[in-house]
């Protein structure tokens, strides 16, 4: 093969890696479905695949969030908090008030309340300038105190009537030899978040600002960026995006529990980053989240399926972060070293 | 100073007038003012800390000046805002250049013009080829959909300027904007600043590379200490000139080298020293008391050579020896023990404790040779040491424990070296020891140089500022593309031939 070719494949090759390894990842994720098919067949039936799509909705829009916040530079792991604290709130208050706004009505309520929590840790972060994972660690345990000290700290088994009735409701429903698949009503709104997330952060000045931002604040700042109210709206935004998530996970549950979400941040973060984001800010893609959250959710599932204990789930996708990010950092490492041999060959001496 | 303008055909595009800034009670300027006309490159010279960088920043609107006003087409301001000296027409190329390393090189040259419009929405498919028509306008070839990060510093530069011209920028203020470049690239641009100003572009230059002030400049202002000094034709100033209005006395650079009697012993011996995709075959030998010069265009290896003499990034092939004994540098441990130290490069991320004092950071390096028997620090000898190099060094501190962060490059450069002359090293290696150093303080630091190799040191110089190699070297190693190409001798050395066997 003579060079122009090679280097036209390495092209194709490039450009089906994606910026952030979103290809490799696809290839990853497929190689996992195809092994566990063959591995046992159960696996490769629409019931199994509605089954992760349903258990990927609420990580999904937990992680387009987090994403946004790792694009810009900073982490949040308060987000699991703020959504069970809005959506609870929300539920609480439409139960003691016995007052029933609505599906949207409820969402709204919700979303407010969300903002505003999100809004507290915006202005902490671009006000004082102080680390995202100390705030948001901090103000992950204040919320959470008052969420159990003032609002209640009671599972309440049956929702308003307006949320009640989604609950059940699918897309569409079909029974295979199988059994019944039914893909849930609210993989929808995920589906538009996605798309909206995505158009947001590639044509929006808004969104360039966030990978400005990530990229170099005080850049950012000297070619005029508003940094700071840019990082506030991210929060909010955040915040936002997690009420949102709290409702759709209590109405895919049908129950309202204070203790629930808290303690699977971790898990979110780890989807992303092995999505593609940079930690250290700047890149990630929804695209690479996307497929983040989706292999999480198959190892999680196939685990289950190959009999594997479900504390073992935690071990692998640890394990797979590590890994992940391992290979990418050392490829990275490796290619800027034979970038510089191949620089100083080109040219002879 | 009295406005200058009448003597010029053209009107100012930008005049600073009896500009004061103050931070915290200490006067960082003094009333300064200065013109920019269109068509014509401005230099503004001055030692570090002379506030140079200060009024920059209030050009570009990220300080807000006590008083005084900036006027720009006869309307003045009495401060700017750094959207508003965008509008304006103003563009600064900060010495880092503001990029986005993560953006494309197309994005990072569109982005800010779309900032200051209040754009809303963004797209690639219209930003990109007005991004392109800068490029192909100054004739450049840039990769345009190359993440910044990847670039050389002189393209990241080149992407930086373009960005500014996105603007149309009327008023151009580089910051500095030859420090990472290698002699070829500043001569590529200087022929584009050049064709900018064919298009009528005001330029400022900052600078304090005496040569490059005269090279590119029509008029100097010169500031010393917060305060205007001079602003006259660079026909009228030559390097000494310029020196002795920064500094306020007269600079020698003269060479000034020992002589070394012919059967001095070789303390270094490196013999076919190779590291894939840096360099290759590399064999020299350094003697006692001698400073050796290792220089070369950015990325030619010198740097990679010294690291791996450093035992920071080891060797593949070849071997070392100090004082005839093979020596295997794995680590920095390693190289410390067989007498090696190494100041590198970029002093305030590598070499300084910033936050700590300054006797904290000269005995950083030599804990193990200050113990007592019982392997305690014994203080004494902490503070004997600390006092004497404190006051051999000449170091403007109040006292030894004030913070680095407090002092200015050339002094925080003289407590880097203090740290490791603790150390007492039979080889020295010092990464571009006086950059971002002042002429002044530049010359004292050559002087303890000098003084170090006469009291037995042997050291190494790895810079691409030939005048400074020129005015203290014994011997200058040419690195090109990783190969040891010349060794200059004696008479050899000047600051031309330097500069034609680094980019031949």
């Amino acid at each position: 093969m003579n060079g122009f070719e090679l280097s036209k494949v390495m092209g194709v090759v490039q450009r089906f890696r994606g910026a952030n390894n979103e290809g490799v990842l696809a290839i990853i994720l497929l190689a996992l479905i195809v092994g566990m098919s063959i591995a046992n067949p159960a696996f490769f039936t629409l019931t199994t695949f509605f089954a992760i799509v349903r258990s990927s909705i609420v990580s999904l829009i937990f992680a387009l969030g987090v994403l946004i916040v790792i694009i810009s530079g900073g982490i949040d792991v308060s987000f699991a908090t703020i959504a069970i604290f809005a959506a609870y709130s929300t539920v609480r208050l439409s139960q003691s008030a016995d007052f029933d706004p609505g599906l949207i009505g409820m969402l709204a309520i919700a979303l407010a309340i969300g903002g505003l929590l999100g809004l507290v840790n915006g202005a902490v972060i671009a006000r004082f300038r102080l680390p995202t994972l100390i705030v948001t660690l901090g103000t992950q345990g204040i919320f959470k105190g008052i969420l159990l000290t003032y609002i209640g700290s009671q599972y309440i088994a049956d929702l308003p009537a307006s949320l009640a009735a989604v609950s059940t409701m699918n897309v569409f429903q079909i029974t295979t030899d199988t059994g019944r698949a039914s893909l849930h009503i609210m993989v929808i709104p995920a589906v538009l978040l996605c798309l909206l997330v995505a158009w947001v952060l590639r044509n929006t000045m808004f969104g360039r600002g966030i990978y400005a931002i990530g990229g170099d604040p005080e850049a950012a700042r000297r070619a005029g960026f508003r940094v700071m109210r840019t990082q506030m709206w991210i929060y909010v935004i955040v915040g936002m995006m997690a009420a949102a998530a709290g409702i759709i996970y209590m109405i895919m549950g049908r129950s309202a529990n204070p203790r629930d979400l808290v303690g699977g941040e971790l898990d979110i973060i780890a989807a992303v980053v092995l999505g593609g984001a940079s930690i250290f800010g700047g890149r990630g893609s929804v695209l690479g989240t996307t497929l983040g959250v989706l292999l999480v959710q198959v190892i999680n599932n196939s685990l289950i399926l190959a009999g594997v204990p479900s504390a073992w789930q935690r071990t692998a996708v640890g394990l797979l972060l590590i890994v992940g990010v391992g290979v990418q950092a050392l490829a990275a490492k490796r290619s800027s070293r034979e970038i510089r041999a191949l620089v100083k060959e080109e040219v002879p001496a | 100073m009295t406005s200058p303008t009448s003597t010029y055909a053209q009107a100012p595009v930008l005049q600073v007038r009896d500009i004061v800034k103050t931070y915290g009670g200490v006067t960082a300027l003094s009333g300064v003012s200065l013109d920019l006309v269109a068509g014509e490159v401005h230099c503004l010279a001055g030692e570090n800390g002379c506030g140079k960088s200060t009024l920059i920043k209030i050009i570009s609107g990220a300080e807000k000046p006590d008083s005084g006003e900036i006027i720009i087409d006869g309307i003045a301001h009495t401060a700017m805002n750094p959207s508003a000296a965008i509008k304006s027409g103003i563009q600064v190329i900060y010495q880092d250049f503001s990029l986005f390393p993560n953006l494309s090189v197309a994005e990072n040259i569109v982005l800010t013009a779309a900032v200051a419009e209040r754009k809303r929405i963004y797209s690639r498919r219209v930003s990109r080829p007005s991004a392109k028509a800068i490029v192909d306008e100054l004739g450049l070839t840039l990769d345009l959909d190359a993440d910044v990060v990847n670039l050389s510093v002189a393209d990241k530069q080149l992407t930086a300027i373009c960005r500014a011209l996105v603007h149309d920028a009327r008023i151009i203020v580089m910051d500095e904007p030859t420090t990472a470049l290698t002699h070829t690239e500043v001569e590529r641009l200087f022929a584009l600043v050049e064709t900018l100003r064919g298009r009528g572009v005001a330029l400022m230059f900052v600078s304090h590379k005496l040569d490059e002030v005269l090279a590119v400049s029509q008029r100097v202002t010169i500031l010393r200490s917060g305060k205007h000094v001079i602003t006259s034709p660079s026909s009228e100033f030559d390097r000494r000139s310029i020196a002795k209005h920064m500094t306020g006395r007269d600079i020698n650079d003269a060479r000034v080298v020992s002589t070394l009697a012919a059967d001095t012993p070789i303390v270094l011996d490196v013999e076919a020293l190779g590291l894939r995709g840096a360099y290759t075959d590399i064999s020299f030998a350094l003697r006692r008391g001698e400073i050796l010069g290792l220089t070369g265009l950015l990325g030619s290896g010198r740097t990679e050579i010294a690291e791996s003499l450093f035992g920071a990034s080891p060797a593949e092939q070849g071997t070392v020896r100090v004082d005839g004994e093979v020596v295997s540098l794995r680590s920095i441990d390693n190289a410390i023990a067989a007498g090696i130290g190494y100041v590198p490069e970029d002093r305030l991320s590598q070499g300084l404790f910033m936050e700590k004092s300054i006797a904290d950071n000269m005995i950083a390096g030599s804990l193990d040779s200050h113990r007592t028997r019982w392997g305690g620090l014994d203080t004494g000898k902490v503070r004997a040491t600390i006092q004497r190099l404190f006051d051999r060094l000449h170091i403007k501190a109040p006292n030894v424990s004030a913070p680095v962060r407090s002092l200015s490059g050339g002094n925080a450069q003289r407590v880097v070296l203090a740290k490791w002359l603790a150390n007492k090293p039979k080889i020295l290696m010092l990464n571009g020891p006086t950059v971002g150093v002042d002429v002044g303080s530049k010359e004292e630091i050559l002087d303890i140089l000098r003084g170090e190799a006469a009291g037995g040191m042997s050291i190494i110089v790895i810079s691409d500022d030939a005048p400074e190699l020129v005015a203290s070297c014994h011997r200058v190693l040419v690195i090109r593309q990783g190969h040891l190409v010349h060794t200059l001798e004696a008479e050899d050395i000047t600051v031309n031939t330097i500069l034609e066997r680094m980019a031949e």
